[in-house]
């Protein structure tokens, strides 16, 4: 298979063979994505025998229109989003054969839900700043430290964990990166209630929590290499979406302004127009970069996606509150909920206005993201760094 | 299906005119150029529309043009307005051939003109207010007699004074009606224009006469109008680009405080920004010169979009590339102020950025 050209011929052959196999009308549906992910369907750019073809990515959303039509179970990937966005690709690039093999498939199936153990109270923006101590014992890392922001850690059997590992050589030389048993004695797990009153994120307190040597990804000290591949996902999960015309925060505005035409004002109507368009030419950057992508030519579009999104939500849940007039004023539901995954379509505008605050914070503000298009994309200087050089236990905190 | 992207021949097209225009139009010349009695440099406009055959890319080979599409034209714009070269391009290859394409092509008249258009032998204008947006009544200024002459006065049309024949849309006893007169046989004058590179004039018919060019003037119009504000995009882009670019450049030369200026987070981050505009704008230009190309029935919603961001997206760019050089910014001999003056006209050209946006409440069913 690895040897010959994967094209989409081979590809919709594969998804027939399945579907004769397994007719998703009377397959049970663990039985139905184990299927799928041993014939290679699962993410079609992985390799042979860890649920892909070794093929073009672009062959991927063939897979899916076709399993789609049929009727076939998906495996809820926005449930598993953390785990197919960043753990997956993170454990493919650096993790050994048998983790691969041993991770890989029931994530992908959504068995194990996966959550990122990387903020902390003193390290979010910069990441690199870390305390979580590992320190070697045998065959076993033991790990002591605190860590925030952890959405699903609640429902997590595993985690992509980033610790201290050398306090003594500055600080993105000293770190390695883990895969943690959320199920260790020493994993604590606490609710962490934010602006919308829900409790979508989680404080997770590691106390003495051993992890075996086998469960480290990449090399020690060079956990810092390890993340960059896991943020760089990250990105590309939150702003790679491929959304309709009028998609998005914009929908529930653009129909609640033609339902009550008593809500109009000028004012309002332009603005309206000015994010409608907005978000069009950002459905657009979309379709131009996952082109580029089956192409096979990325171009630097992604990195622009998040930041771009995370605005134009702000300002359109924003203009929904003021739309509502006397409804603006109130919320749907101060209740302390877990959800597993974000829903803005399942609640109201407060919810949609409060929630999309978090979306320029979460993933890499706004800000750093700036950093990151003016330094690697347009090649602007770095300002001077005061913490290049110094050892991580002799930085001010 | 939409193709968003650039083809291999639109990129071979794009640096033979950027190499064109690099040597040719560099902006020390372009600057002394708007001051001189010859505002156009027909010598580079006769090698882009004869040589590199520019001018004839939307007209079919059986018109005598290379039956490209407007996909190519929008490419050609971008490096127009990368360099901001003063070349009859938008006027002449774009508004009044397409006024020409919505017209009869069979009849002779069109064809003769689309013939000449398509080697760079004519130079034509259309004769509207550069200000027109598309969607609207059709200009009546100029009327035509019982005896077929015109008579009226057009202000603010674009490359006028370059032009030999101008197309004037006019009413008579008939309705709307095309025609196309000799400019020897109008008054044209030159405005002074706020674009250097883009000159206006207002053109005066007292009982010209003319040739009736076949066809729905209406449909010639419409097509003029909606073909050049969906492409004025890709020029927009090209500009925004620019200014885009060399700002970048000017902040990783340019020390103040001990340290290049481009260091500095504060403008950093603006300059962040305004690359993330320059990728929308791509996306939203391309969308249009691809819908024009297909002729996709999306043409309307996607020229609205594109001119409802590309205009003030290029009118951004210019203004950060003027503040952030700062003083040498605000130079005659820095070639940013003629960015600055195409963008703001840009800006006013074929609809303004709210006028498309009304038109576009009407299209996506988001009424006033």
């Amino acid at each position: 298979m690895t040897a010959t050209a994967v094209d989409a011929e081979t590809v919709r052959g594969l998804v027939r063979d399945l579907l004769a196999a397994h007719d998703p009308k009377t397959t049970e549906r663990s039985a139905f994505l184990h299927a799928r992910f041993d014939a290679g369907l699962s993410w079609v750019h992985f390799p042979v025998g860890l649920g892909g073809l070794d093929a073009p990515r672009a062959l991927q959303s063939i897979v899916d229109a076709e399993l789609k039509a049929a009727g076939a179970p998906d495996n809820n990937p926005r449930r598993i989003g953390i785990g197919l966005g960043m753990a997956a690709p993170t454990v493919l690039r650096f993790g050994t054969q048998e983790q691969r093999e041993r991770f890989l498939r029931p994530l992908w199936t959504g068995e194990e839900v996966w959550c990122q153990l990387f903020s902390e109270p003193g390290a979010g923006s910069d990441l690199a700043a870390l305390g979580t101590r590992a320190v070697r014992d045998g065959d076993d890392w033991v790990v002591t430290g605190q860590k925030v922001w952890t959405s699903g850690a609640h429902a997590a059997r595993f985690a992509i964990l980033v610790t201290r590992t050398d306090p003594d050589v500055p600080k993105h030389q000293g770190m390695t990166y883990f895969i943690c048993d959320m199920h260790a004695p020493g994993v604590e797990v606490r609710p962490l209630r934010q602006i919308t009153g829900e409790a979508e994120f989680n404080e997770v307190f590691l106390t003495g929590v051993r992890i075996p040597d086998a469960h480290r990804l990449g090399e020690v000290g060079e956990g810092w290499k390890v993340a960059q591949t896991t943020l760089m996902n990250e990105r590309v999960a939150i702003g790679g979406m491929e959304i309709p015309r009028e998609g998005g925060l914009i929908a529930p505005v653009a129909q609640t302004w033609r339902d009550r035409p008593e809500l109009r004002t000028p004012e309002l109507h332009d603005r309206l127009l000015k994010l409608w368009v907005e978000g069009e030419t950002l459905r657009l950057v979309g379709t131009r970069l996952r082109q580029q992508l089956a192409a096979g030519a990325p171009g630097p579009e992604g990195s622009v996606a998040k930041l771009a999104f995370s605005e134009l939500n702000q300002a359109v849940s924003g203009l929904e509150i003021e739309l509502m007039g006397e409804e603006g004023l109130t919320y749907d539901d101060w209740t302390m909920r877990r959800p597993e995954k974000v829903d803005f379509a399942g609640r109201g505008p407060g919810y949609r206005y409060l929630r999309a605050k978090g979306n320029s914070i979460e993933g890499g503000t706004s800000e750093v993201l700036r950093n990151i298009i003016a330094e690697r994309v347009l090649g602007l200087p770095s300002e001077p760094r005061v913490d290049k050089d110094v050892a991580w236990k002799d930085l001010p905190r | 299906m939409t193709d968003l992207l650039y083809s291999e021949i639109e990129e071979d097209l794009r640096a033979s005119v950027r190499d064109l225009l690099k040597a040719q139009a560099e902006p020390a010349a372009v600057i002394a150029r708007t001051e001189t009695a010859e505002p156009y440099d027909l010598k580079l406009w006769r090698t882009l529309a004869a040589d590199l055959g520019v001018a004839g890319l939307a007209i079919p080979e059986s018109l005598g043009g290379h039956g490209a599409s407007a996909r190519e034209v929008a490419v050609v714009l971008e490096e127009l307005g990368r360099s901001v070269a003063p070349v009859p391009f938008l006027g002449s290859a774009v508004l009044a051939t397409s006024a020409l394409l919505g017209a009869d092509t069979s009849s002779a008249v069109v064809a003769e003109l689309l013939g000449r258009l398509a080697s760079g032998d004519l130079i034509a204008a259309l004769a509207i207010p550069l200000t027109t947006a598309p969607g609207g009544d059709f200009p009546s200024t100029v009327t035509v007699a019982a005896d077929g002459t015109l008579t009226g006065r057009v202000t603010t049309v674009a490359d006028a004074s370059a032009a030999e024949v101008i197309l004037v849309p006019a009413v008579g006893a008939d309705g709307p009606a095309l025609y196309a007169v000799e400019a020897s046989a109008v008054s044209v004058t030159e405005l002074t224009s706020l674009d250097l590179t883009r000159r206006l004039s207002t053109v005066e018919l007292s009982g010209a006469a003319g040739r009736l060019v076949p066809g729905s003037a209406e449909a010639a119009v419409r097509n003029a109008l909606t073909t050049a504000a969906g492409l004025l995009a890709s020029e927009q882009l090209g500009l925004a680009e620019w200014c885009l670019n060399e700002t970048v450049a000017y902040l990783k030369t340019r020390y103040q405080f001990g340290r290049p200026v481009g260091s500095f987070q504060a403008l950093k981050h603006r300059l962040a920004d305004l690359y993330l505009a320059v990728v929308n704008a791509r996306a939203a230009a391309r969308y249009a010169a691809d819908s024009l190309a297909t002729a996709s029935e999306d043409v309307p919603v996607a020229v609205a979009v594109a001119q409802a961001r590309c205009s003030p997206i290029a009118v951004k760019a210019a203004e950060e590339a003027i503040q952030l050089h700062a003083g040498i910014g605000m130079t005659w001999e820095h070639p940013a102020h003629l960015y600055l003056k195409r963008a703001k006209s840009d800006e006013l050209a074929l609809g303004t950025a709210g006028r498309h946006r009304a038109a576009l409440a009407g299209l996506i069913n988001l009424p006033a």
